[in-house]
């Protein structure tokens, strides 16, 4: 697990003791505190990827983390195209990664990218 | 009264807010965001109370000082979560600024406009990333995301991460990551010495008035040190590898315009990578309420902050990259202008004075960091350039090359570079770069990728949608506004 909060315990900002905020990620809870964002959440459990891309099916995740690049576009709650590092994430929200593959033209197969987010 | 709507809340825009009120005149503050301070003070949510959270800040009591300020004063509206996505020119007065309001890229948001007296634009700036290959694999992040995560949610990015690109910002960034826990094996400034000299060493007695920037950056370097954290120069990323993450880079020398250096190159392992090559000003407000631009694209000022187009002002990074000193005096100053005060009035001697000090930080800046012309040599034919279309270098040039065209406007349609959800703020520049020097003679149209009349993304639905008046929409207390956008 790469990416991880900074257990409050050990910051040296005397953090008070955070709260829980559990949601969904593809059908998985995760857990993350109260105030993160969804990204935050979904990275600080050890996913790095978020979606796939149309046209090369290649795996993206948060790049710019103040909602300029859109890169880490999810569905949340039945809303598409919401910026995960923009959305702060509330207590069951259920989150799915998005892929739109490209309609295929004459002759060509469609991309068909892993399913599995890492 | 005069109507001032300040828009961004960063340290511009909250300085311009109280300079406004200090003349008494009724100001609305926006944000994108759900809390003040901009992506410099960007720091933990309400939820999240820490006792000494003024450690990780520059000039933390300043922000307090300010909000605090602002928050308990009536006359100062102010609306969080508030998306300007269009101004409007009007024959008379700056224009039309049409906002949304409500969770980010929620459904059913809140659409207001207003029509003030005056405008203070302080929308700030976004990490300039330049393109190599791989920089599209997850765990390759921008030094603002690495930077905004440690700061407002305490996150690390990775475990084992470098830093790269140009500039003083990526010290505060190797900074924020060690404070969150990462160990940050080296970060790589592509200048090298003789250009820090270029920059920052002529005329060093204009620098004296700058200690507190010079006490900023020390503190960055002391801690720097204290964390054994190899600084090198004339180095850089020039790859990132892995199959679904980035798994470890590629770095190695570069000359002084960015060319890298064959058979210099280290692999390292890392879990992330954290580039930042500068700075790109958020610009398309201004662009839609018709300010004139600078050489370099700024906005261009007069000495009260005043833009070309009437009754709008420009204050902080848009009008170039000076840091958050210049960005208060800046605001300062135009929220004072905007309000119907003068440049002579007494009460703004000092920061008339705090500007000239601050303003010669952003040519350093540029002389010492700045983006040099060598930098494509790190592309390969299929490197991602517009990551959201995902247009390649190699499609790019093969465009360019068989049409012949001198157009950015045509070569963006034909290859859609530029096109994406991102409406080019990533890519636009370095496309432009691109392209102007594959096309013999530079590009001939005009166009620039700062123009984008719809200047943030909005549902059809709510676009559609009946406009709220804004006076009728008053915001009963923080606490709503804040709980509106969980």
């Amino acid at each position: 697990m790469p990416s991880r909060l900074l257990p409050f315990c050990n910051d040296s900002i005397r953090p008070a003791s955070p709260t829980p905020v559990t949601i969904t990620v593809n059908g998985e809870p995760m857990t993350g505190v109260t105030g993160q964002s969804l990204a935050g959440v979904i990275l600080a459990g050890g996913t790095l990827g978020f979606r796939h891309t149309s046209v090369a099916g290649r795996p993206r995740g948060v790049f710019c983390g103040i909602g300029v690049c859109y890169d880490c576009l999810v569905e949340v709650n039945d809303q598409r195209d919401v910026r995960a590092c923009q959305r702060r994430a509330a207590e069951g929200d259920v989150v799915r990664s998005q892929h739109d593959p490209l309609p295929a033209g004459p002759g060509e197969a469609t991309p068909t990218p892993g399913v599995t987010a890492s | 009264m005069i109507q001032v709507l300040v828009i961004g809340a960063g340290p511009a825009g909250l300085a311009a807010a109280r300079a406004a009120r200090r003349l008494g005149a009724s100001v609305t503050l926006l944000d994108s965001s759900d809390q003040l301070g901009g992506q410099f003070w960007r720091h933990l949510p309400a939820a999240r109370p820490a006792a000494r959270e003024r450690i990780l800040h520059h000039g933390w009591d300043t922000f307090q000082s300010l909000s605090a300020t602002l928050e308990s004063d009536g006359g100062c509206r102010i609306i969080r979560s508030a998306n300007v996505f269009a101004l409007e020119t009007a024959a008379a007065g700056p224009g039309t600024v049409h906002v949304i309001v409500g969770a980010p890229d929620g459904v059913g948001r809140k659409r207001l406009s207003f029509s003030p007296d005056a405008i203070v634009l302080a929308t700030g700036a976004h990490d300039r990333t330049l393109p190599f290959p791989g920089w599209d694999l997850p765990g390759v992040f921008t030094g603002g995301a690495a930077q905004a995560l440690a700061k407002g949610e305490r996150l690390a990015v990775g475990r084992r991460v470098v830093v790269s690109g140009a500039g003083p910002f990526l010290l505060p960034v190797a900074a924020s990551l060690v404070a969150v826990g990462s160990r940050v094996l080296g970060v790589y400034e592509a200048n090298r010495l003789p250009a820090l000299v270029r920059g920052w060493l002529p005329r060093p007695w204009q620098l004296l008035g700058a200690w507190k920037k010079g006490a900023e950056l020390g503190g960055y370097a002391r801690g720097h040190l204290a964390h054994r954290i190899p600084y090198k120069l004339g180095r850089a990323v020039v790859a990132a590898h892995g199959t679904d993450r980035v798994e470890s880079v590629t770095v190695a020398e570069i000359t002084a315009d960015w060319t890298p250096i064959p058979g210099t190159e280290r692999r390292i392992a890392v879990d992330a990578v954290c580039i930042s090559h500068g700075f790109t000003p958020r610009l398309e407000l201004a662009v839609a309420a018709g300010c004139a631009l600078t050489l370099e694209r700024f906005v261009r000022v007069d000495d009260r902050q005043h833009s070309s187009a009437p009754g709008v002002y420009a204050a902080g990074e848009i009008t170039g990259i000076g840091g958050v000193d210049l960005a208060l005096a800046e605001g300062t100053i135009a929220g004072h202008a905007a309000a119907g005060g003068t440049i002579g009035d007494r009460a703004l001697r000092t920061t008339v004075r705090g500007r000239r000090t601050f303003q010669g930080f952003a040519a350093r800046i540029e002389a010492a960091h700045g983006i040099r012309a060598g930098w494509p040599e790190m592309l390969t034919s299929d490197t991602i350039v517009c990551r959201c279309e995902e247009v390649t270098y190699g499609h790019l040039c093969e465009t360019a090359e068989s049409t012949g065209s001198r157009s950015l406007r045509a070569i963006k349609l034909s290859t859609r570079a530029g096109l994406g959800i991102c409406q080019g703020r990533i890519c636009g520049r370095s496309v432009e770069e691109l392209l102007a020097c594959r096309a013999g003679g530079g590009l001939v149209d005009g166009v620039n990728t700062d123009r984008r009349p719809i200047s943030g993304t909005i549902r059809l639905g709510e676009l559609a949608a009946a406009v709220t008046p804004a006076d009728s929409y008053r915001l009963t207390s923080t606490s709503e506004s804040s709980k509106g956008t969980l």
